[in-house]
């Protein structure tokens, strides 16, 4: 049961072949047996899902089910679930229970979906290999010793391990498609404004985007359906209708024109990986697609602007966690500075006060504008290359990542290099862009992945365009070794 | 050396709406600690601001009222700081691109004359918590019930030159926001306070001495004590060669004085950036002119009105359109008695005015509403009763006691106006008095006014005055 999809697993609800309950005890019971290896579950909700499975199996059968009903899925632990702790991966709310569902979680409760359990993550979601969280890393299901990515890496892993057939992820500079890549997975993340992000704990609020880590774009087609939309209590929601993604799926690709910029491809990519991209490329050109090579100029610019950028957002952002009225609090603060240092000082980890430090160092006076202000105007040059490059393509493709997943520790001692990671990935959520990242093969035994970025809103049309390769392709279907 | 007080005001307002300016929570004040306050205020983890329009709106009227120019768009930004009853870590303002701005007040002193002051800009942003010190021992309390209340910052240009002049500019926009019906202006619970910035320098230099802030001072006395108390510590600094330091003061009513709270050196970096979770504002021409056609006739036009309308003095014209609900009040007067209108306005401003303040009620928890006014002045201008004797039926009609034709019945309050009564009283007098009757037939006309006075007390003073005067004089001459 555990290598379907939700559209397989969907279907095997609707013809009686099996109860959500059913199907929720056995992914319990995976996560019960396995997750000791991955340590991809910060907090799993087994009673929880099995309740709400026996209400979707209700709902299934008094006929009011929804394509998703009974369906189980793991949420990234930076969802406010109400009633269920919710970490964001740190110390800082590790006694934190939220008292509200954030939207995607509502969404998709309302859809029908079973929730398994909240998933381990990088803290704040500020880290590319999961290593960062306060729960420790999550191990590759791939291979044991290299990291899942980040920051989504624990609901990479439980689906890359098939703990759970589906899970949210946010994706602020590369979280959902990088640990994707690195895992083997479909990873979704639309355009900005598309999901709402309410009940979304923030770290960079201009950049951060809900999406989905599932096993195919049909998935990530079915999930984004329900959690996308206009929501009033996140003002920078879209206002756009939704469409219909599925029915996006079946379009022939003949004639599509995709653009390769060649900055995609520089010194720093691995030429194995290079190769998969390359053979990706040529399964788009016998579907009839046009390739053409389109520039973007400005893509260097991508990592020291969203290293400004994102660290001033996140450095008020999370001004809130002061040990005053949740989370974290050090013990006998003696006045309220010790109160403010000591909580903060305890209660993030290494990687988060780095970037609260950087953050707070951009946007003090004398250096405001030349780097908060410099920043924009640079993000906005990335911006106007991608809607430049628009003009003439319908999507843009490349590699996700420069290489496979690289070993746990081996980059914890180096931010820039572990920073580097991010850097096809990042450049797409400085432009707001919806980009997909789906398997393109194996290098050395790891899955890599082929980044396909879309227009704005042109989610139907990405998510087809995916789903196309799927058609032709199996990787997505790949199972690490022992997972079968 | 002669010296000149530059003085620029910032003051709060609170505005009015039913709910606070980023959450659905009620702004109601002196609810329990902490009951108005939902997940939104209490900064929560994943929770998202969303702008309230009817406070965007206010800040529209009141830019329109000063003739100020309505950004089409402006930017909210993020003031970050910690403190723990500013529970997000940073309060959410606007910064680079205010609401409104350039806007004007004229302002008009107590010797006739008139100034326009400068008004920079108001901007929206919210409002923080309070922190309680009393009964926590050696903890703090925390209510969050004000935080995220909306508040129109509206700042003036350093224009004011005397404490005079800046607490008539402080009175001229508290009774503004109120005719707007944005505020409440209720200065005891905080709904409207000052910072006011001062600085001297030598009479006829150009540049700007340092200044200094004094914050949040909540009257208009407080105001004008402080500034003047700040200008002559400034003006001893200086004087004795020393430098005034650029800082925040706090001004202290008891002691009267200001006294250094932090300096420039010591200042927060606020780090202000445009805050990502709220999209620009942007103002279509169709709203501010939604906003334009609700105004209501605001206070300079109204004085000029009262002016011409009803031949009013400047003055009082002034004092009668001071508050909405006065010159509303005055006019409803005018217009249930139809009579005199500079009767109506000496009565408002007199007798009614002067009770409100002695037992310290709003006009409209006045035991005596206009038509009942209206009824008693009335009663004046046909003679039925005088107005000395009316200020006695006002008296029994604001302790309750009826209206002004009830209590003169009641009490046989009605002026005699017959002579044939008031002549027998007359001679009465005379015959009381012959010595006096003697001296004035000898010459003493002073004593004129002692029979008059003699008369009225025999009549409790219901005679009427002019009456008694003619008659008087008829028996007097003998």
């Amino acid at each position: 049961m555990h290598d379907k999809t939700l559209a397989e697993l969907a279907a095997g609800l609707k013809q009686g072949e099996f109860s959500s309950e059913e199907l929720t005890r056995h992914f319990v019971d995976r996560i019960e047996a396995r997750d000791d290896r991955y340590n991809a579950f910060i907090t799993p909700t087994p009673e929880r899902a099995l309740e709400q499975a026996r209400a979707a199996d209700r709902r299934i059968a008094e006929g009011n089910a929804g394509p998703l009903t009974g369906l189980p899925l793991a949420h990234k632990d930076i969802f406010c679930t109400r009633g269920v702790k919710t970490s964001c991966g740190s110390k800082m709310l590790d006694n934190f229970v939220s008292p509200y569902d954030a939207t995607v979680v509502e969404k998709l409760a309302e859809a029908g979906m079973v929730t398994l359990g909240k998933t381990n993550m990088d803290e704040f979601a500020m880290g590319s290999s999961n290593e960062t969280s306060y729960y420790g890393p999550v191990k590759n299901p791939w291979d044991e010793s290299k990291v899942p990515g980040g920051s989504s890496g624990g609901s990479a892993a439980a689906v890359a391990a098939r703990l759970a057939p589906a899970a949210t992820g946010t994706d602020t500079g590369g979280s959902i498609r990088q640990p994707a890549a690195l895992t083997g997975l479909t990873g979704f993340k639309p355009t900005y404004g598309r999901v709402s992000r309410y009940g979304m704990i923030a770290f960079a609020s201009s950049l951060d985007q809900a999406g989905t880590l599932t096993i195919s774009a049909e998935d990530a087609a079915l999930m984004t359906q329900a959690m996308a939309g206009f929501d009033e209590r996140d003002s920078t929601s879209a206002q756009e209708s939704v469409p219909d993604y599925l029915a996006a799926l079946g379009q022939d690709i003949k004639g599509l024109k995709i653009g390769v910029p060649p900055e995609f491809f520089d010194e720093g990519l691995d030429a194995d990986t290079r190769k998969a991209v390359d053979d990706a490329l040529d399964v788009y050109r016998q579907l009839g697609a046009e390739i053409r090579e389109v520039h973007l100029p400005h893509l260097d610019l991508s990592v020291p602007t969203y290293y400004v950028v994102a660290p001033a957002e996140c450095s008020s952002n999370l001004s809130r966690f002061d040990g005053v009225r949740f989370g974290y609090r050090c013990e006998n603060p003696k006045d309220l500075l010790d109160l403010y240092e000591r909580s903060r000082g305890e209660g993030f980890g290494a990687e988060v006060k780095r970037r609260v430090m950087t953050g707070t160092y951009v946007l003090s006076a004398g250096y405001y504008d030349a780097y908060y202000l410099q920043a924009q105007k640079t993000r906005k040059l990335i911006r106007d290359d991608f809607l430049k490059a628009f003009e003439e393509v319908d999507v843009l493709m490349g590699p996700t990542t420069p290489t496979p997943a690289f070993g746990i520790g081996e980059k914890t001692d180096d931010p820039i290099t572990m920073y580097l990671n991010d850097i096809y990935t990042i450049a797409v959520n400085l432009a707001g862009l919806p980009a997909v990242s789906v398997p393109a093969g194996l290098v050395g035994g790891l899955p890599v992945g082929l980044q396909i970025i879309g227009n704005f809103f042109d989610e139907g049309r990405l998510l087809n365009v995916a789903h196309q390769f799927q058609q032709q392709t199996d990787w997505h279907r790949r199972l690490p070794e022992g997972i079968e | 050396m002669e010296w000149e007080t530059v003085i620029g005001l910032e003051i709060h307002t609170q505005l009015q709406t039913s709910s606070k300016i980023f959450s659905g929570s009620s702004t109601a004040y002196g609810a329990e600690p902490n009951t108005q306050a939902s997940l939104i205020d209490l900064g929560y983890p994943g929770m998202l601001p969303v702008l309230n329009r009817e406070a965007v709106g206010m800040a529209v009227k009141l830019g329109l009222a000063i003739g100020a120019k309505i950004a089409d768009r402006s930017v909210f930004a993020r003031k970050n700081y910690f403190y723990p009853d500013l529970p997000k870590g940073y309060q959410i303002s606007q910064y680079e691109l205010p609401v409104v701005y350039e806007g004007t007040l004229d302002i008009e002193m107590d010797d006739g004359s008139t100034k326009t002051v400068g008004v920079t800009r108001a901007h929206l942003e919210e409002d923080a918590g309070k922190s309680l010190h009393e009964g926590f021992e050696t903890m703090t309390g925390i209510d969050l019930n004000r935080a995220g209340t909306p508040l129109l910052e509206i700042v003036s240009e350093p224009d004011l030159r005397s404490s005079a002049e800046a607490v008539a500019y402080m009175k001229k926009l508290h009774s503004l926001v109120r005719y707007l019906e944005i505020c409440d202006g209720n200065m005891q619970e905080g709904s409207f306070r000052c910072d006011a910035n001062v600085s001297v320098r030598p009479k006829g230099q150009k540049e700007f001495g340092t200044r200094t802030e004094i914050k949040n001072v909540n009257s208009f006395r407080f105001v004008e004590k402080a500034i003047d108390y700040e200008v002559e510590r400034q003006i001893d600094v200086l004087e004795s060669g020393g430098e005034v330091v650029q800082e925040t003061r706090l001004y202290d009513p008891a002691k009267g004085e200001t006294r250094s709270m932090r300096t420039k050196e010591e200042a927060n970096d606020y780090r202000y950036f445009p805050d990502p979770d709220l999209l620009p504002l942007e103002i279509e021409n169709s709203f501010v002119e939604k906003v334009r056609s609700s105004l209501p006739e605001l206070p300079d036009a109204k004085r000029e009105r009262f002016i011409s309308d009803y031949g009013l003095k400047a003055y009082d014209a002034g004092v009668l359109t001071a508050t909405r609900e006065m010159g509303d009040f005055y006019e409803a007067v005018v217009k249930a008695s139809g009579g005199d209108p500079k009767l109506a306005a000496n009565w408002v401003m007199g007798e009614f005015s002067g009770f409100l303040n002695k037992d310290g009620v709003e006009i409209a928890e006045a035991p005596v509403n206009a038509d009942a006014l209206a009824g008693l002045l009335k009663r004046i201008e046909d003679n039925t009763i005088s107005g000395k004797i009316a200020k006695d039926v006002f008296e029994a009609m604001w302790a309750g006691e009826g209206d002004a034709d009830t209590i003169i019945d009641k009490k046989g309050l009605k002026q005699i106006t017959d002579a044939s009564a008031i002549e027998p009283i007359i001679d009465d007098v005379l015959e009381k008095n012959p010595q006096q009757l003697e001296q004035y037939r000898a010459g003493k006309d002073k004593l004129f006014g002692f029979f008059v006075g003699q008369v009225m007390k025999a009549t409790k003073g219901k005679a009427n005055p002019q009456q008694v005067n003619e008659l008087l004089k008829e028996k007097l001459k003998g």
